[in-house]
């Protein structure tokens, strides 16, 4: 094994990996691009990828016609309104079912996640008109609670596999230390599962940013976040590029940057320990 | 650490969880259930009739149905092939030694955290659209008609868009999944004499086995209800050729407002997904244990 | 103050009886260990005592109150556990005030407490560091001290050193040997493993399938252990046990310990050939193949001249045979007779 050949392998496999991550990326880095063009240069049929006049005309246009803020905030709101709200509801159930385990507990976790498997559809009519009937079509506070409940397995699940990890006896010590039930909560198992809570919240709001099925049923103007907004460019009218692609950006730059912070808690996370 | 009291204490944590999602899937469902057995429409006011399985007969002999049907199969089957060897190939490269690895990670990860209104807007109108998009003006320059992906191949262009935000999920964890492989099997598999080939399907594909189940597990949930980016790109069309049974509820309930005739769609569309979750259960209970 | 009484305890997990009734007096400031195979309950007696498991039925109780149904905070006991149990995001110092802050103790007296057991224990110059950054002895330490500082009635170690390496296994030994001798605090140790036992305490509880087998000086097990389970257990090498046709005074085995074996070249009870020869350098251990018998292991001296497949003979020291009865109960010995 000389060294120039492990070196030229590295270098193939560099080329390689480069262009089809590049490739992967693509759509993203283009609309990115596109949204600093002008409506004209955006679709030019011989594009250029960087040698274009440079403008920030179109961030200026969507934030002066349309009330992206407005959006923005009701993503915000809802994505982690919800991710706490959820947070809390499932800290305690997590608790229990790793530290007090039963012959019921797998069964248990299977069933919270079978509810993750019915589809939204089968429900769809109901919760439409109940929302109608309760006022809660079109608002924020209506997502926050629709948004926990179908994210609420996930929570379970992966802080379960979190606190699966940290020793039992850990907390047997604390109760022999002479700590209350709060007291071990709070001063033990919280802080060391901090790293794990966190990114399940992140997690999470990342998934409730994106969410686009509810959020596309159940509002309108109002309490729209960003993936409704978005979804109005579709109509023929909205059919400007520039202009799609500003507004894409800044729905989708918050969340991405979210992301790549948290990638590899994120994999644990999303598999549900399948996968350390 | 199980003292009676204890086990109390949990139990009662347990409670707002279990409760929730009880009432999140009996309440509305139960109501589904008894709409479907209606003659309910919101355009048509007055008293709904009990029809017993009418609306059931229509949704299941209307020929949009078995279309739809098998567009939602072949919407998740051809996800999962895709991002499933797609993620393996990924993960391999992206296992080997090369410069950059983080850069090439976050690339690669990215369309996972892009919103689905916003991943099928950019692919139907800056790259998939026949006159304007990227893919059009390319295929003009090598000298080809540009293909009307959303007109000649309405589902494949969603397979590819859907194929595109689950790729990278699948391709991380079957990444971390490869990463912890025990080297030293490697190292005694050398040592035997294995090839490449061999290595590959005797090692690190059953080594696998455990993650490709949880991939498939959580990608199945997400796809049987893909909605936003048919709504956006294709809105179904032509015709049924791109909708799935999600999408086609949907417009029967929300679009033609017959909530007897959605409501029997939602059933049938829980029952699909019971038989798949029993299906997927079986196979997570299998490897998931421990 | 830490005299523990167990009366009629018992513990079982749906139909599994994992204790049986079971009657233990500990005195105040006795070392005693449980020892016993895994699964034999002894760690599940202890976490009872602890207050971490409950008691089915029977009472337990601490310094003549009952605590049966007492919570674990407020029996007064320490615990010391297998994996240390050390808080991660702590650092020492943290660690070893935990118990005292629960108990509302006044911070000036917590920092003075912190000091004695950091003396005590050796453990000046790492008080700020977190257990992550500490090697697994030093951990113990920790563990020990988180639990001195309570002055509890009694410490409960479970396990406490086979996370550790031989070497450090045979230090911490000593150190809580010590440790027991200047504190005079009641102790129980469990362990599975029967050296641990031997050296460390004053009596040990022999447990086996839920029942305690036998209870008594680390000598009187050694000597007269009441049944075959305990002579085998006691002891190493392990004694070996020969099955023999059963006599008009119904014994049914015998059992010789590897120390009581004679061997020699010329004469001797059984003739066999030299297996496998293990040279310690103060004493060696030969594994002898004796026909009918079978294979039985022979302590001798460490310039022991005998080679595989040699042929020696045998001899066991007559007063120093035990012999059990076919339920494996030890008869009389004969010289008692």
């Amino acid at each position: 094994m000389a060294i120039t050949s492990s070196h030229k392998s590295k270098l193939i496999y560099t080329v390689l990996a480069w262009t089809i991550s590049g490739l992967i990326f693509f759509p993203i880095l283009w609309t990115l691009l596109t949204s600093f063009k002008t409506e004209a240069e955006a679709i030019s049929a011989s594009p250029s990828l960087f040698m274009f006049d440079w403008t920030l005309e179109n961030y200026r246009d969507v934030l002066e016609r349309s009330p992206y803020f407005t959006h923005f905030w009701n993503s915000v709101v809802i994505s982690i309104g919800s991710s706490l709200l959820g947070l809390l509801i499932a800290i305690p159930a997590a608790w229990s079912m790793a530290f007090v385990q039963t012959k019921r507990t797998k069964n248990l976790l299977m069933w919270m996640l079978s509810t993750k498997m019915l589809p939204p559809v089968g429900v769809l009519i109901p919760i439409y008109l109940l929302f109608r009937d309760f006022g809660l079509l079109d608002t924020k506070l209506g997502l926050v609670i629709v948004m926990t409940l179908i994210n609420l397995p996930i929570m379970v699940w992966m802080l379960y596999t979190y606190f699966r990890e940290i020793p039992s006896e850990i907390l047997e010590a604390s109760r022999m230390d002479g700590a209350t039930i709060i007291e071990e909560v709070f001063h033990v198992l919280l802080p060391i599962a901090l790293p794990g809570i966190a990114s399940t919240l992140l997690l999470n709001v990342i998934l409730a940013w994106n969410e686009a099925f509810w959020t596309l049923i159940l509002t309108a103007a109002n309490a729209a976040p960003l993936t409704a907004f978005i979804a109005s460019y579709s109509s023929p009218e909205g059919l400007f590029y520039a202009k799609l692609s500003a507004a894409s950006a800044m729905a989708i730059v918050p969340i991405l940057i979210l992301g790549w912070f948290s990638q590899k808690q994120l994999v644990r996370g999303l598999s549900f320990g399948a996968v350390k | 650490m199980a003292t009676t009291q204890s086990r109390t204490l949990a139990k009662f944590m347990l409670m707002p969880s279990v409760l929730l999602l009880l009432g999140w899937m009996i309440v509305p469902l139960c109501m589904t259930l008894y709409f479907s057995f209606l003659d309910y429409n919101l355009l048509i006011p007055g008293e709904h009739e009990f029809i017993g399985f009418l609306n059931y007969e229509f949704f299941i002999t209307d020929p949009a149905f078995t279309e739809s049907f098998f567009n939602t199969l072949l919407l998740v089957g051809g996800v999962l092939t895709i991002t499933i060897c797609g993620g393996i190939g990924l993960a391999i490269l992206l296992d080997q030694a090369i410069w950059g690895r983080n850069y090439v990670r976050i690339m690669v990860l990215a369309p996972f955290f892009v919103m689905p209104t916003v991943s099928a807007l950019v692919w139907k109108n800056m790259l998939m659209n026949p006159v304007n998009g990227l893919f059009a003006h390319f295929s003009s320059w090598l000298g080809m008609n540009p293909i009307d992906f959303f007109a000649q191949v309405p589902l494949l262009s969603i397979i590819i868009i859907v194929s595109w935000q689950w790729l990278p999920f699948a391709a991380l964890i079957l990444l971390t999944a490869i990463q912890s492989l025990d080297r030293e099997q490697l190292e005694a598999a050398d040592l035997d004499g294995a090839g490449p080939f061999s290595k590959f399907f005797y090692i690190v594909l059953p080594h696998l086995s455990r993650a490709v189940t949880a991939v498939i597990l959580i990608e199945t949930i997400f796809l049987l209800s893909i909605f936003a980016e048919i709504l956006v790109t294709t809105s179904g069309g032509p015709g049924y050729a791109s909708t799935n049974i999600t999408y086609l509820i949907y417009t029967q309930s929300l679009l033609q407002f017959d909530v007897g005739g959605g409501s029997a769609g939602g059933i049938v569309a829980v029952i699909i997904a019971n038989i798949v979750a029993i299906f997927l259960m079986r196979l997570i209970g299998k490897n998931l244990e421990g | 103050m830490g005299s523990i009484t167990l009366k009629q305890v018992t513990k079982s997990f749906g139909d599994v009886n994992v204790i049986k009734p079971l009657d233990l007096d500990i005195k105040d400031g006795e070392f005693i260990v449980f020892v016993g195979p895994s699964g034999c309950g002894k760690s599940t007696l202890l976490r009872m005592i602890a207050g971490l498991e409950d008691t089915t039925s029977g009472n337990i109780e601490i310094d003549g109150q009952d605590a049966t149904d007492t919570p674990p905070a407020k029996r007064g006991l320490a615990m010391v556990f297998q994996s240390y149990a050390l808080y991660p995001h702590m650092t020492v110092r943290n660690n070893i005030a935990f118990p005292l802050k629960r108990a509302k103790v006044a911070p000036a007296e917590i920092e003075q407490k912190i000091a004695s057991a950091a003396k005590i224990l050796n453990l000046g110059d790492y008080l700020d560091r977190k257990p992550g950054q500490l090697s697994g002895g030093q951990r113990q330490r920790v563990a020990i001290g988180r639990a001195i500082v309570r002055q509890p009635s009694a410490f409960l170690f479970d396990e406490p050193l086979s996370n550790l390496d031989a070497s450090l296994r045979v230090n911490m030994r000593l150190e809580i040997s010590e440790l027991h001798k200047s504190l005079a605090t009641t102790m129980i140790y469990v362990t599975h493993d029967q050296v641990e036992a031997m050296t460390m305490a004053d009596r040990i509880a022999v447990f086996n399938a839920g029942v305690i087998e036998q209870v008594g000086t680390p000598l009187e097990l050694y000597q007269n252990p009441v049944n075959r389970f305990v002579a085998g257990f006691i002891g190493s090498p392990k004694m070996n046990f020969i099955d023999i046709p059963t006599a008009n005074d119904g014994a049914h085995s015998i059992g010789v310990r590897p120390e009581h074996i004679k061997i020699s070249n010329d004469e001797g009870m059984w003739a066999g050939n030299v297996g496998v020869v293990e040279h310690l350098g103060s004493e060696t251990f030969l594994h002898v193949h004796v026909e009918k018998i079978g294979t039985l292991t022979v302590k001798s001296d460490g310039d022991c001249p005998f080679t595989y497949g040699d042929k020696v003979f045998l001899s066991a020291a007559q007063n120093k045979i035990l012999r059990f009865d076919k339920t494996g109960l030890t008869l009389p010995s004969l010289t008692e007779i």
